[in-house]
């Protein structure tokens, strides 16, 4: 069969006041009709770009050449009218960001409505008539009444079920998903493959699947195309890449999955932190003479953490394993006993805590939101110490950030300059070294490498290992991310709207999940392929 | 949304009366008084008038004496021009200042928010820096520069429009006060849109709009513009308060009959009634209109919902 879609020699070029910057460079790939086909690469391969290039939605000052058919048509020199035709009637298109694809402001009726009064003849009741039809197609919940919901009404799985829904509602050959899973819980995630999947076999679609996540595609793609730095670096059946990887680059991501276990700790190793029955409760004013309405989003949690030892928290977004972390430390008020290190951290005001910060550290998730923007690294790493350790004078002050720049494996040169100037996955090293610097003996790590790729990710992973080890370090760590915990943790929380449903050691959980929910959890990270 | 606005509506008698007592003790502290003039006045006849208008009783008295008057909505008589009540000189120049400064705004919008559009859609196009140089133009050359020129230039030496005067609203009158005072505002309103609309355009549900196939025409019209809107409509609020109730400088120059004299000749003669009872007016519409900018927003994003 010949290809539905075929990129031969396709470059894209940015033409920055700078200079030229090539994003994509000579990639030759096809896509067949019924096919599934992956590009992987990682931040910054031209994945996207590439991808964006096939819908001509690249910015004005980017510069494309070689040539892009579709269906027997040349797209690289259609003109404009006539690829706006295309879109969203023969291709369609789902993107990364669930929550602000769709626009704000216009009902989902009318927003799924649009794409079908512009390419067909429904009108009146016929358009709204499908328009149901796609909403129950994809899996939204009683359509009729979420026809007429706002975008903000909707949670991150069912937005990205509408955008499909507008994708597929003018039945394209081609569907173009970037990334449409990223931002989901993985549950979520297994269930919108799992409606592509279903749409596929219906339609007979080809779809063009863009991700970082190699597990992912080995659950989805027939073939997938691999690109790194703009180029396309490998391509084959997705069996024989997996089984068979020519290039270094894929050998590399393929290899990138955090593995082994943690080494165990003795039992009778310190308690370093020891809490009993936690609760958080949110409370919204509702009104002067209404009763507030108060939220519990962590309901009743024990834990109990061994010096040296990791304690893995998972669960969803909402679950409230961040609002966990935070109670620990007392950056958020909780009832219930929380004992550090024989020390009751709860009878403390924020003043009696001070001296104990240097001890509970935290690492977030966002490396680039928590650094200040306007500070070095020297001083963003320094600051805690002139709080904490006044009687250092300036030189001393160099020497640990120094020290802690050289643990965290960055250059000690490095530390003039600004956050910007640092890759992700640098910045995070940056936020450990903050919190290493003041010598802590407890870590709190908010989902610390859930925004990086996952390459980067194995290295931050080891890092954390071998910090932990060499200084005796004892963690709490937050994460969706099952595989990763799994390479962390001594035992893990699995947790579930503000409550503990599974916890144990970290092998047994993941071998022998005992509750549902944690077995459904860890078939939708599709983690028993990995190991 | 009904108890919503009226919470708000409560919650600004609070605001005013903070307002009122604040103007009126700054008021009673500036040196001199309303019957201070070049020539003095005998003392028992200034004491009369004092008498009269109970200006010798003790300030706490009269602040009292104020607040009840203005309870039961009575500004009180104006000190300077004695046979009017402080109710009736604001009833009359504020339909002057309200017709003027309605077409201000409307002019404004009218060829701000194009403008704004062009600028954005056009970024770092001829068109783009020409619109921006003129409204950077338009916000650096204050209005009592820009309405004199005017003035001379289209009334005096050319003769197309009066020069000045009011003539009970003639339209011929109304054309040179309503665009010098809607020139800042063109500006204004154009640099905020543009940046507003760039803004948008960038955001993930345009680019969705046009990987539906639609036109750029539609993509802007149905998608961008709304929420393009907010930041002015924010800035209106207040911006209509301000104008509505008169500007000094442009009443000045025409010679307009409306309130913007009284602000400040009010305040130059010490006439206490006429300042408080411009003060209250303005405030009580800042209010009003910061009120109708939030049921507005609402009105434009659905995210915004009100709720008792």
């Amino acid at each position: 069969m010949s290809a539905l879609l075929e990129l031969a020699h396709l470059s894209v070029t940015f033409d920055l006041p700078t200079g030229p910057v090539t994003a994509v460079k000579d990639v030759s790939l096809e896509v067949k009709a019924g096919e599934t086909v992956a590009l992987v690469g990682e931040s910054g391969s031209g994945k996207s770009v590439t991808s964006t290039a096939i819908m001509r939605l690249l910015p004005e000052l980017a510069r494309i050449e070689g040539e892009i058919r579709f269906d027997g048509k040349t797209l690289t020199n259609l003109k404009d009218r006539d690829i706006r035709a295309l879109r969203g009637n023969d291709i369609g298109m789902v993107f990364q960001e669930p929550m602000t694809s769709l626009n704000p402001m216009h009902r989902i009726e009318r927003q799924i409505r649009e794409v079908l009064e512009k390419h067909t003849d429904l009108r009146g009741n016929k358009a709204r008539a499908r328009v149901l039809e796609l909403l129950k197609q994809v899996g939204i919940p009683e359509p009729e009444r979420r026809i007429k919901s706002y975008p903000h009404e909707l949670s991150g799985g069912q937005r990205q079920r509408v955008v499909i829904a507008m994708a597929i509602a003018c039945e394209p050959k081609l569907l173009i998903a970037d990334e449409p899973t990223t931002a989901l819980d993985v549950t979520v995630q297994a269930q919108i493959l799992e409606l592509l999947g279903e749409l596929q076999a219906r339609y007979g679609l080809a779809i063009l699947f863009i991700t970082h996540d190699l597990n992912l595609v080995r659950h989805v793609a027939d073939r997938v195309c691999v690109m790194q730095h703009g180029d396309l670096v490998e391509q084959g059946p997705t069996r024989d890449v997996f089984a068979n990887p020519s290039h270094d680059y894929t050998r590399m991501l393929l290899a990138a999955e955090p593995d082994g276990v943690k080494a165990p700790v003795a039992d009778d190793a310190p308690v370093v932190l020891d809490a009993r029955d936690v609760h958080v409760r949110f409370t919204t004013k509702r009104h002067l003479f209404r009763p507030d309405e108060t939220f519990e989003a962590v309901r009743g949690i024990d834990l109990r953490v061994r010096r040296g030892q990791t304690v893995g928290i998972v669960g969803e977004s909402g679950s409230g394993k961040s609002t966990l972390g935070r109670a620990l430390l007392r950056l958020l008020p909780s009832t219930g006993q929380i004992v550090f290190d024989e020390m009751a951290l709860q009878p403390l005001d924020q003043k009696a805590l001070r001296p104990l910060r240097k001890r509970l550290q935290v690492v977030f998730q966002d490396p680039f939101g928590s650094l200040s923007p306007r500070m070095t690294v020297g001083e963003i790493i320094s600051e805690g110490l002139k709080v904490h350790f006044p009687e250092l004078s300036r030189r001393e002050r160099e020497a640990r950030v120094i020290e802690a720049l050289g643990e965290v494996k960055l250059d000690p040169a490095m530390r003039a300059r600004y956050p910007h100037e640092f890759s992700g996955g640098q910045r995070q090293r940056i936020a450990i070294a903050r919190a290493l610097v003041l010598k802590p003996e407890f870590l709190l790590l908010d989902e610390p490498t859930s925004a990086l790729d996952r390459s980067v990710q194995v290295t931050v992973v080891n890092l954390l290992r071998e910090l932990q080890k060499k200084h005796g370090l004892t963690y709490v760590f937050i994460s969706h991310d099952l595989s990763v915990v799994r390479a962390m943790s001594d035992t893990v929380l699995v947790m579930k709207d503000g409550a503990v449903v599974e916890h144990g050691p970290s092998e047994a959980i993941f071998t022998a999940p005992r509750v549902d929910y944690t077995r459904k959890l860890i078939e939708a990270s599709f983690i028993d392929r990995v190991a | 949304m009904l108890s919503y606005t009226l919470k708000r509506l409560a919650f600004a008698v609070p605001t005013l009366l903070v307002v009122i007592t604040i103007s009126f003790f700054l008021m009673r502290a500036a040196p001199g008084g309303p019957f201070d003039g070049e020539r003095q006045l005998p003392p028992e006849i200034e004491a009369n008038l004092k008498a009269a208008y109970h200006l010798d009783e003790p300030l706490p008295m009269q602040y009292l004496r104020y607040m009840g008057n203005l309870a039961q909505g009575d500004f009180g008589p104006s000190f300077k021009y004695k046979d009017f009540s402080v109710t009736e000189l604001i009833m009359q120049g504020f339909p002057v200042s309200l017709e003027i400064g309605g077409l201000a705004i409307g002019l404004a919008l009218l060829i701000g928010l194009p403008l704004g559009v062009i600028a954005a859609l056009k970024r770092n196009s001829t068109i783009d820096y020409l619109v921006m140089s003129l409204a950077l133009g338009g916000i650096a050359v204050p209005n009592f520069v820009i309405a004199p020129i005017m003035a001379l230039v289209f009334g005096v030496l050319l003769g197309w429009l009066p020069a000045g005067g009011w003539n009970g609203g003639a339209l011929p009158n109304l054309v040179l006060p309503v665009i010098a005072l809607s020139i800042q505002q063109i500006a204004y309103i154009a640099r905020m849109m543009r940046a507003s609309m760039i803004e948008t355009m960038g955001s993930h549900f345009i680019r969705t709009a046009r990987a539906k196939g639609l036109s750029e025409v539609q993509v802007v019209l149905r998608h961008a513009l709304r929420p393009s809107l907010l930041p002015v409509v924010s800035y209106l609020g207040p911006a209509i308060a301000a104008i509505v109730t008169g500007s000094v400088v442009i009443e000045q120059i025409f010679g307009i009959p409306g309130i913007g004299r009284y602000f400040v000749q009010g305040a130059l003669n010490r006439d206490y009634t006429l300042v408080m009872g411009t003060v209250v007016f303005y405030g009580a519409l800042i209010v009003l209109m910061n009120l109708l900018v939030d049921l507005l927003y609402s009105a434009l994003d659905p995210q915004i919902r009100y709720n008792d």
